[in-house]
């Protein structure tokens, strides 16, 4: 098996399996509980939450934990909605933002917030210089995904935290569900992102499992209200387990990091540069370093559909996607590519190929392989 | 990264101290060894006038880092080592002041000769090395009269010495060196001050806390631990005591009135710390009280409680504000620890109106209503006592207990 779909979820590492079995049987107490048991889990929380902070080299303050990436979304763009309403009904979004945040901003439209949607160039990015022009004296919050999940474009998110340097009343939340391991996001005191948003599941941690980066100082309403927990940010009985197995796995997938983005670029650019020859195929996804992430390969036989193409791996064992896993069961094609003026004719071929540390050159080879026999296939069949 | 070969310790008021001065630098020596446990390379010679430490390799940085909480140290410099070579000085000189370097400062070289066989002078070398750092250091100017920087360099017989930091010390006298007492520790913000003022003055503590589950939580043990972890800092390590406490504020609640709770609990703490301080063979009893914060801390209070044991008691936060001990409190980190909201020995039995004036003589007449020896003797009996180095606190046992897991 080939498993080419690391975007849609990553197979769980077995020691963070394991550790999540470990805790689940042993440390199961509520973390607000006063007794050893809760002291135990708050501990073994607390001890998670640091960890991961100094993975990410901010503070255990500034980590709270979540569900997950369409959580983590959701709560950064309505809790900002609800904070800062008195100061401004105005946010700006890229047109290629995951659904978790255009979905939360369409909701936000029909209780009187105004969205203005960032176009993207057909390469794919925004620019600094259309979101120099869409700011206004009410924006509150400006959002932007640090790689795309449909194409992997790479978002200038430095120039633009550059750029809100002079706009320091306004909240930069970066939905960073796609960028862990695959490149390096700074955060912390010297960076101008103040909220971004994690997803366990994407780096070999479990499904549910999620953490918000909240930059110490700004201030988000919770979606959650009950217990407190989370610092009155996310109420709710902390998911221990899952959390210490996110933690486990954070620090297992940035270890040697330099390394493992490495070798996907390597595998990225093969798989590109293969491609790239073979007739009637078309790449969506560049292979520029700086703008294109090292594990999204997005592209299209040209008259095949790109879930008959899903198909036709499938049966060779090889699994990827068509553009998002959110959108690939419902018809509608990727909605990047369409914000890329890719025509709806050829952006309906797309198929996404997603790597991961794990993956291998080995396989990318057997990959090419096997593609190459199946555009013979099918090439009777588009003109 | 400059790497230093030695580092040279002017001591702080011990240059005063007659006749102790030799054990006084003994204590010191044996203070810097313990800091410096884990670098068993480093040498230290303890000489009249100033500490040298040969570093044999081992992490300058860390060890000048280490260096800034030993009371009794007032400065040190951290000191290259080359042999009797002009060029090697001229390199190694070149490469501090840049490290230093920032625009428009200015500096001087200060030569001493004490190997006159070196056959350049003084005169000569501030020169030579003058011109060499003008020519390699673009922007920096010679100022003889309170330079930015001052190069000192020393020409001796086994090798030539270049300086140019002098980092302040943490002043104060050896822990140690003035004996030994014991602090009274709650896990509030005074005490852990208390401890860490009385060690400045070259008092070696023994935290004694007291512990009374269920009223009190394992967590509140467990904070009062992480303070003594952070104060032991100042010495290398803390011994801590725990008293257990249950029995004796139980009974105080069964029999003496409300007003008069608090002072005579205070009366047991204080009997049984003196007890601890006479088989530790301390010489006085250290605590957190200062004058008019709560109750408790009224001069009259003070008498009631101070009745029961004629050793000194050493308080040195009476006379600071609230405010002032916040100050140190966050210097020495233990104030967000302090702060954490745990139940301890001094809140639980918080009577809703306590005397701010208790009488001695009631004081007496209730405490009389109690078996006060034979409670002693059954917590005395039970007495908890583990040594707690610089760094062993409970953050550091989570992290080694998850690590598995993590």
């Amino acid at each position: 098996m080939i498993y080419f779909d690391n975007s849609a979820t990553t197979v769980v590492n077995q020691q963070v399996l394991a550790t999540h079995i470990k805790v689940t049987e042993d440390i199961w107490g509520n973390p607000s509980s006063l007794h050893n048991l809760g002291n135990k889990a708050a501990s073994l929380l607390n001890q998670a939450r640091k960890q991961i902070a100094e993975v990410m080299q901010v503070q255990p303050s500034e980590i709270y934990f979540t569900s997950g990436g369409t959580e983590g979304d959701n709560w950064a763009i309505k809790g900002t909605a609800i904070e800062k309403r008195e100061f401004g009904r105005h946010i700006i979004l890229s047109a290629i933002e995951h659904p978790a945040v255009k979905e939360s901003a369409k909701q936000l439209e029909l209780l009187g917030f105004d969205i203005t949607y960032l176009p993207v160039g057909k390469d794919g990015r925004v620019t600094v210089e259309a979101l120099a022009q869409a700011i206004r004296p009410d924006t509150i919050l400006v959002s932007i995904m640090a790689i795309n999940n449909e194409v992997g474009t790479i978002q200038p998110i430095a120039e633009i935290g550059h750029l809100l340097e002079n706009y320091p009343r306004i909240h930069f939340h970066v939905d960073a569900v796609q960028a862990v391991g695959k490149m390096d996001l700074a955060l912390g005191a010297n960076s101008r992102i103040d909220i971004a948003t994690f997803s366990g599941h994407k780096f070999h941690a479990l499904r549910g499992t999620g953490f918000l980066y909240l930059k110490k100082g700004r201030r988000i309403a919770p979606l959650l209200s009950g217990g407190g927990q989370e610092s009155n940010g996310r109420s709710g009985t902390e998911n221990v387990a899952g959390i210490a197995a996110m933690a486990k796995a954070l620090r297992l997938i940035r270890t040697d990091e330099t390394e493992k983005i490495a070798k996907q670029r390597e595998i990225h650019d093969f798989l590109h540069q293969q491609l790239e020859q073979l007739p009637n195929v078309v790449l969506f996804s560049g292979c520029n370093q700086a703008q294109q992430a090292p594990h999204i390969l997005c592209f299209a036989l040209k008259g095949i559909r790109g879930e008959v193409m899903v198909h036709a791996l499938e049966k060779e064992a090889i699994y990827l996607s068509t553009t998002s896993a959110c959108s690939s069961k419902s018809k509608a094609t990727s909605s990047t590519l369409g914000e890329m003026n890719v025509p709806t004719s050829l952006a309906e071929c797309a198929v996404r190929l997603s790597l991961s540390d794990e993956s291998t050159m080995t396989e990318a080879k057997q990959f090419i392989q096997v593609f190459q026999q199946l555009c013979q296939t099918f090439s009777g069949i588009h003109s | 990264m400059i790497h230093y070969d030695r580092v040279m310790i002017r001591y702080g008021e011990l240059s005063l101290k007659g006749k102790n001065k030799k054990s006084f630098i003994n204590r010191l020596v044996q203070n810097v060894r313990k800091t410096l446990h884990d670098f068993p390379e480093i040498k230290i010679y303890g000489e009249r006038d100033r500490m040298f430490l040969d570093l044999h390799g081992a992490n300058s940085a860390v060890v000048i880092e280490r260096l800034k909480d030993v009371f009794g140290i007032q400065s040190y410099s951290p000191v290259i080592q080359v042999a009797q070579d002009i060029e090697q000085v001229e390199e190694k000189v070149v490469a501090l002041v840049q490290s230093q370097f920032e625009e428009g400062m200015t500096f001087k070289i200060n030569t001493k000769r004490s190997d006159h066989s070196f056959y350049m002078d003084t005169t000569e070398i501030n020169h030579y090395l003058g011109g060499a750092v003008l020519r390699n250091v673009e922007g920096i100017k010679v100022q003889v009269k309170k330079p930015d920087l001052t190069i000192r360099v020393e020409v001796r017989k086994e090798g030539i010495f270049i300086s140019s930091e002098t980092i302040l010390g943490a002043g104060g006298l050896p822990v140690g060196s003035g004996g030994r007492s014991v602090l009274m520790l709650s896990g509030g913000i005074d005490s852990p001050v208390a401890g860490y003022l009385a060690m400045k003055r070259g008092v070696e503590i023994i935290a004694v806390h007291f512990y009374s589950p269920p009223y009190t939580s394992e967590q509140s043990l467990q904070k009062a631990k992480d303070l003594t972890a952070k104060i032991a800092a100042y010495s290398g390590s803390i011994q801590f005591i725990t008293v257990p406490f249950t029995e004796i504020q139980e009974e105080i609640k069964k029999s003496v009135p409300e007003g008069y709770l608090m002072t005579v609990t205070r009366r047991m703490m204080m009997r049984i710390t003196d007890i601890i301080r006479e088989q530790q063979r301390g010489l006085a009893i250290v605590n957190g009280e200062s004058l008019g914060q709560v109750a408790s801390q009224t001069l009259p209070s003070m008498v009631a409680i101070n009745d029961v044991t004629n050793t000194p008691i050493i308080r040195p936060v009476v006379s600071m504000d609230k405010n002032e001990i916040i100050e140190v409190a966050k210097k020495i980190d233990t104030f967000d620890l302090s702060i954490q909201p745990f139940e301890d020995c001094c809140t639980i039995f918080a009577p809703p109106a306590p005397k701010t004036k208790p009488k001695l003589e009631n004081a007496r007449k209730f405490e009389a209503r109690l078996e006060v020896d034979a409670l002693i003797e059954r917590s005395i009996a039970g007495l908890e006592v583990e040594e707690i180095k610089v760094g062993q606190d409970s953050s550091a046992a989570a992290k080694a207990d998850f690590m598995d897991l993590l």
